[in-house]
């Protein structure tokens, strides 16, 4: 675990071929929120070849569903959900260019495929942690999909949104590192 | 008799919502603590001091510590001798559930249809409700949010009677590895054994609201508690996935009779927030 690297959005390809499995950085910007339901509507829109209610191109995508903000506050409890729901989406998504995702808990083979394809890093928050995270995010509207709820894509704007590159562009998984340093015998 | 209104009913159930939510208790709190002593690996120790911050700040502000404030798992004790007035149970506590969801700013999680609609709800009803006849004249209401992160990771096996011991451990472990980092651990592994299909999964789920840490009566299940949490911790998995030494806080056994042919055995995972909160009328 070293230095905090400090990355701001939109992510640039080179900024992606920077961050490696392992490393804590923090994302200053603008980031947006997806999670089940708003997936499969992106990837609907897609598929029938209409544009997006958002522009996806070099953005960072979190895996979020948030408590309502309290009054005075931006957002409520808003740690990341399990991103393994959204693997039957994302490739498609990178393909059109998204470049970072930020989730919990591991990715499908397809995934990394496309992340090593076309250039994208996948972060880790931490689960469970969702009032602290809160404090990162100073503003947040709902910009697609306000029928779904706490599943509504949210514009956020976040300072030092505290994460870790789980798995990088060249398919370096930290998770699969981490616990087999950590596994002891039977 | 003893009469309980339903209102008195839905107030007391708004207030477990949001106290569930907000303010994790003490035992969680210290086996928390605990881990964080024991953890070796960097990122383990992170993301400990982290989860540990989010506990006092969430306690602090009442916010939810996790956005995932989950269904509304309600456990009552019904005194046979309570007589409950001015309308339905079920309604009672879900609207107790409906006005903890809304003034404590909680995440409504639930939707109507689960697979053709999928709509959500808008106020986290429906309630799931296990009830049960208790003597006396009084009624204890536990609330239990669950969310979905852990929720997906449990598993049933109906084993043969003699798989027995070894049965038992080979898919606790199978189940907690599987799931590796998803369910958010360090967990709370609950197992029910016993009974039914549907006993033992209740039994897993009962299991989860015991004092976190606190062994079983019988020596027998203490000892497999204290294996399968030693083994769990050998995994590696670690808190959040990252690799590390604490994967679970605690292994919590309960069991029940079953027939002479069958040996079931449950599996329900709680993340590290295992929320609960109670109150007796």
């Amino acid at each position: 675990m070293g230095q905090v690297k400090k990355i701001t959005t939109p992510l640039t390809p080179e900024q992606v071929q920077d961050l490696k499995a392992g490393d804590r950085v923090t994302i200053t910007g603008v980031i947006y929120t997806g999670r089940d339901a708003a997936h499969k509507n992106l990837v609907k829109t897609l598929q029938e070849g209409q544009p997006l209610p958002v522009e996806l191109k070099d953005q960072i995508i979190y895996y979020v569903g948030p408590c309502p903000a309290r009054p005075g506050q931006a957002i409520g409890s808003c740690g990341p959900t399990t991103s393994g729901r959204m693997d039957a989406y994302a490739p498609l998504l990178i393909e059109k260019g998204l470049k970072g995702m930020v989730g919990k808990g591991p990715r499908s083979p397809q995934v990394v495929e496309a992340m090593k394809k076309y250039g994208a890093v996948y972060f880790a928050a931490i689960g469970g942690a969702g009032a602290t995270i809160a404090r990162s995010v100073k503003k947040a509207e709902v910009v697609a999909y306000p029928e779904l709820g706490p599943e509504a894509i949210y514009r956020l704007e976040v300072e030092n949104f505290p994460c870790i590159v789980v798995i990088d562009a060249e398919g370096n998984d930290q998770y699969k590192i981490g616990v087999e340093a950590y596994r002891l015998a039977e | 008799m003893k009469e309980i209104s339903v209102e008195q009913i839905a107030e007391t159930v708004k207030k477990l919502c949001i106290e569930a939510a907000c303010n994790l208790t003490e035992d969680v709190e210290q086996l928390l603590k605990k881990g964080l002593e024991k953890e070796e690996s960097e990122f383990g120790r992170y993301v400990l001091e982290q989860i540990l911050d989010n506990v006092k700040l969430s306690r602090q502000e009442t916010t939810a510590m996790c956005q995932d404030t989950g269904l509304a798992v309600i456990f009552a004790e019904i005194g046979q001798d309570v007589h409950i007035v001015g309308g339905s149970f079920a309604d009672a506590l879900n609207e107790g559930v409906r006005r903890g969801y809304e003034e404590g700013f909680l995440r409504k999680s639930a939707v109507d249809d689960p697979l053709f609609i999928r709509k959500n709800t808008g106020d986290n009803t429906p309630a799931i409700i296990h009830t049960e006849i208790v003597p006396g004249d009084k009624l204890k209401i536990m609330v239990v949010p669950k969310g979905a992160g852990s929720e997906n990771m449990g598993a049933l096996k109906m084993l043969k009677p003699s798989d027995g011991v070894q049965g038992v451990k080979d898919f606790v472990l199978k189940t907690v590895t599987e799931a590796g980092g998803n369910p958010c651990p360090p967990i709370i592994v609950g197992v029910g054994i016993g009974g039914t299909m549907e006993k033992a999964t209740i039994l897993a789920k009962k299991a989860l609201t015991r004092k976190a840490g606190e062994p079983h009566p019988d020596p027998h299940y203490r000892a497999l508690e204290e294996e399968l949490l030693e083994k769990i911790n050998r995994s590696g998995i670690g808190p959040q996935g990252l690799g590390g030494r604490v994967t679970a806080l605690a292994v919590h056994i309960e069991a029940y009779p079953t027939h002479i042919a069958t040996l079931p055995v449950a599996v329900n995972l709680n993340c590290h927030a295992a929320r609960h909160a109670e109150a007796i009328l």
